[in-house]
């Protein structure tokens, strides 16, 4: 654990990283982003936590069940948007021209309009949960190692 | 802006390429050869996305791009892919090579050779 | 039943996925019905590949665009180039899918009772299911890049399975070098498939077809080797074999019959784009050649390794080596022969061949799982693989004992099993290129019996052992997943004729003929 400067200025960037990372999923199908980055994003948050606390305060509050269930539920979210199109076509943008996320964007430089884009965006967000989720998994069994512990069943 | 010759990038991408093969061929701890794959991948990636280059091209960002040309996004989507893929493999190299280090104390390719013949 | 069959390709794919990030929500409510998810989702996916190769066999090639107004539609209104992710499945693709499912579902059969001991069940379930849906994605794809991530997705999935008995060190050792194998396989594939974009601005593989026989540069060769290397290093050709025995010794034996299909799936990658891909160029007889001296090579250094070992999964895996080596010679030559029409049509020996080379693709697929799992049971109650070690099991483990002489009898080409029927065909047809393909063969057959029969005589035979007095016959779904693969094997024995007419010829053909695979998704005859 490091000295108390460092842990609260960790506590205090946490959530600026964390709103970070969720715009930049939010926005993946405007600017550059997207799903994989903005939970890669997160992920390095998780990572300045390890490094300023001891790692069994982060595995107290990020306990492994926990990210099972975010990271399945995550991808059950991927898979199920694309099944919801199965009627014409598997992967069907079936949002196209409804009131969420459906409009059309307009063409020529422009700044960008959130409500476009379709299944995308809520795509984005189910990939940047799971992204979230497993790479954290993956740090905090990489940090355990070093002290000699290992994830239990 | 002096004057870099067109296939500089290539270069660049062949020499990373070069090295890692040296590396995984040549060197016996472990780390290194996960250092050398990473590399290598490093090397494609490169070669992805310097091939979409178009000259005089902005970024292909639908609605904020003002010149007349794009360079090629599909490339640049390959090696997000590449790159996510390419993290997975490394995860599980450095989680074998911990097993190994935890089992024969160490990283040394030649001392691990268990199995033979 | 018939929108079924036409969403059928991505169901293939798909349901597995889903199945495989179901499990860790479900396995935390129970284990049996974990167990009950793995084994029905993977019986759908058998019955859903079987209804799918029925009607690709009647109906021709089935073309799947994902996202279009309608999943036939591979070029949208007013386009000229295909613009999306185009599954195609023909019937190389079917046939290589039915020998997946099949033994995927006796993998996971095996795995019920073989892994029960081990901790952390519920991710061997899901990396089993995440590497069935990475098999499926590389043979219905359509595209290049596609064939890339989905060979990483099987490699990486394979890869933590092999070093999953994380408590023994040679486990981690055989999965590392597995994993670094395929690492750079999957960087050559994307280093020619960037070559090739670069090239044609495009990644389908019909439409890289019909560009690369109009226009043909030295990049495209380059491409190919590339391709070429990378496919074959993972299916464990000789000389860059030395990683294979060491990954399917150490990898619990569910996985290692999984593998097995695995380096077939590579295979199938490597004739897709030796045939299909490259059909067109002018240089198809050096590609066959290539491919009919690592066909020798292989098989010759694979049973001559064999016949030392002692340890029971590494000296079945050198035998696997070697059989591979007769799937190379046989398509070798017929893609050596392929620009002459007379040969490979309907009659010839060109395509006879091809077909000999493919049907031992499934008889190997049937009995090589099957030795495998034999290798594991004599593994499961007696914690030791080696072979010196072992003796007099048969007074025990009865019905262990007759699947491993089946088996046997069937690697080694003995009348009437599968394993004559295919090897009869290759050598028939590659004694009229070069007789001294046939001869090779033919002496590799009877090193195959002569180890095969010592390996029994040392682990089976002789009197009952002090030590092993507590074994006993192995768990019943272990039984019942070599059953499965045994009653294939004498499916296949019975009624050989009919395989080959209505599964193996159809394939031989639509590797031969690389002008439907095109047409099925440019519309128009080039």
């Amino acid at each position: 654990m490091l000295s108390k400067i460092v842990r609260t200025v960790t506590n205090e960037f946490m959530p600026v990283i964390i709103v970070f990372g969720l715009y930049i999923i939010a926005h993946g199908h405007l600017t550059p982003g997207g799903g994989f980055q903005g939970g890669a994003v997160i992920v390095s948050g998780v990572v300045m936590l390890l490094v300023a606390f001891n790692h069994q305060e982060v595995k107290k509050v990020l306990r492994e069940r926990l990210l099972s269930i975010m990271e399945s539920t995550g991808a059950l979210i991927f898979i199920g948007l694309a099944f919801a199109g199965i009627g014409t076509a598997f992967f069907h943008n079936l949002l196209v021209g409804s009131p969420i996320f459906g409009r059309i964007p307009a063409t020529g430089p422009n700044p960008g309009d959130i409500w476009t884009g379709g299944v995308i965006p809520l795509m984005n967000f189910a990939v940047g949960l799971k992204v979230a989720a497993g790479l954290t998994a993956v740090v905090l069994a990489l940090a355990l190692f070093s002290s000699g512990e290992e994830i239990e069943e | 802006m002096a004057h870099i010759p067109l296939n500089f990038p290539f270069l660049a991408a062949a020499l990373l390429v070069g090295v890692s093969l040296y590396i995984i061929i040549f060197k016996k701890n472990l780390i290194k050869l996960i250092m050398g794959i990473t590399m290598m991948a490093s090397g494609v990636n490169l070669f992805l996305v310097a091939l979409g280059y178009r000259a005089g091209g902005g970024a292909p960002i639908y609605t904020g791009t003002p010149e007349e040309t794009m360079v090629l996004p599909v490339p640049q989507a390959l090696t997000l892919t590449s790159i996510v893929i390419n993290v997975a493999v490394l995860a599980l190299m450095l989680t074998m090579a911990i097993h190994i280090y935890r089992h024969t104390g160490s990283l040394d390719s030649k001392k691990s050779r268990k199995l033979k013949g | 039943m018939a929108a079924l069959i036409t969403h059928s390709p991505i169901l293939i794919i798909a349901i597995p996925l889903a199945a495989a990030f179901l499990t860790p929500l479900i396995g935390m409510a129970s284990k049996k019905a974990r167990n009950a998810l793995v084994v029905v989702s993977l019986t759908f996916v058998v019955f859903l590949v079987f209804a799918l190769a029925r009607d690709v066999v009647i109906n021709g090639i089935h073309v799947y665009t994902l996202g279009a107004a309608s999943p036939d539609l591979s070029i949208p209104t007013g386009f000229m180039v295909p613009v999306r992710i185009i599954l195609e499945v023909d019937g190389m693709s079917a046939f290589f899918g039915i020998i997946w499912a099949i033994v995927s579902l006796a993998a996971a059969i095996y795995s019920l009772s073989h892994i029960a001991s081990e901790t952390g069940q519920t991710r061997f379930y899901t990396l089993l299911l995440l590497m069935v849906t990475g098999g499926f994605g590389m043979m219905f794809t359509g595209d290049l890049f596609n064939l890339f991530v989905f060979l990483e997705i099987a490699s990486i999935s394979g890869g933590a399975l092999i070093a999953f008995r994380t408590k023994f060190a040679d486990t981690q050792e055989g999965g590392f070098k597995y994993i670094v194998v395929s690492a750079i396989a999957g960087l050559m594939v994307l280093f020619a498939t960037g070559i090739l974009y670069a090239q044609y601005n495009s990644l389908n593989i019909a439409f890289l077809a019909q560009a690369i026989q109009d226009n043909y540069t030295a990049l495209d060769t380059i491409a190919l080797a590339l391709l070429l290397i990378a496919f074959a290093m993972k299916t464990g050709m000789v000389p860059l074999h030395l990683w294979f025995p060491d990954a399917y010794s150490v990898a619990p034996a569910s996985i290692t019959g999984m593998l097995v299909i695995t380096s077939h799936a590579c295979m199938y990658a490597a004739f897709r784009v030796c045939f299909t891909l490259y059909g067109g160029m002018p240089d198809a007889p050096v590609v066959g050649w290539i491919l009919i001296v690592i066909g020798l090579l292989t098989m010759f250094v694979g049973v001559t390794m064999a016949v030392f070992q002692k340890d029971v999964m590494r000296f079945m895996s050198y035998h696997a080596i070697s059989q591979l080596g007769y799937m190379w010679l046989g398509v070798g030559v017929g893609l050596a022969v392929l620009g002459n029409p007379a040969l490979v049509n309907p009659g010839g020996w060109g395509r006879e061949a091809v077909s000999g080379g493919i049907f031992h693709i499934l008889n190997h697929a049937m009995y090589k799982p099957l030795l495998f799992f034999t290798g594991g049971a004599l593994f499961h109650y007696t914690g030791t693989r080696d072979l010196t070690k072992m003796g007099g099991l048969a007074h025990k483990m009865k019905w262990t004992t007759i699947l491993y002489i089946i088996g046997t009898l069937s690697i080694s080409g003995i009348p009437p099993l599968n394993g004559f029927s295919s090897k009869i065909l290759i050598y028939e047809s590659v004694y009229q290129f070069h007789p001294i393909l046939t001869i090779t063969g033919i002496v590799v057959s009877i090193l195959t019996l002569a180890s095969f029969t010592k390996a029994f005589h040392s682990a089976f035979m002789g009197a009952e052992l002090p030590e092993y007095k507590g074994v006993k016959e192995v768990p019943r779904s272990m039984l019942i997943a070599m059953g499965i693969l045994a009653a294939g094997i004498v499916f296949i024995t019975l009624f050989p004729s009919l395989i080959v007419d209505s599964t193996i010829h159809p394939a031989a053909d639509a590797l031969i003929h690389q002008e439907t695979y095109i047409t099925a998704v440019m519309g128009v005859a080039p």
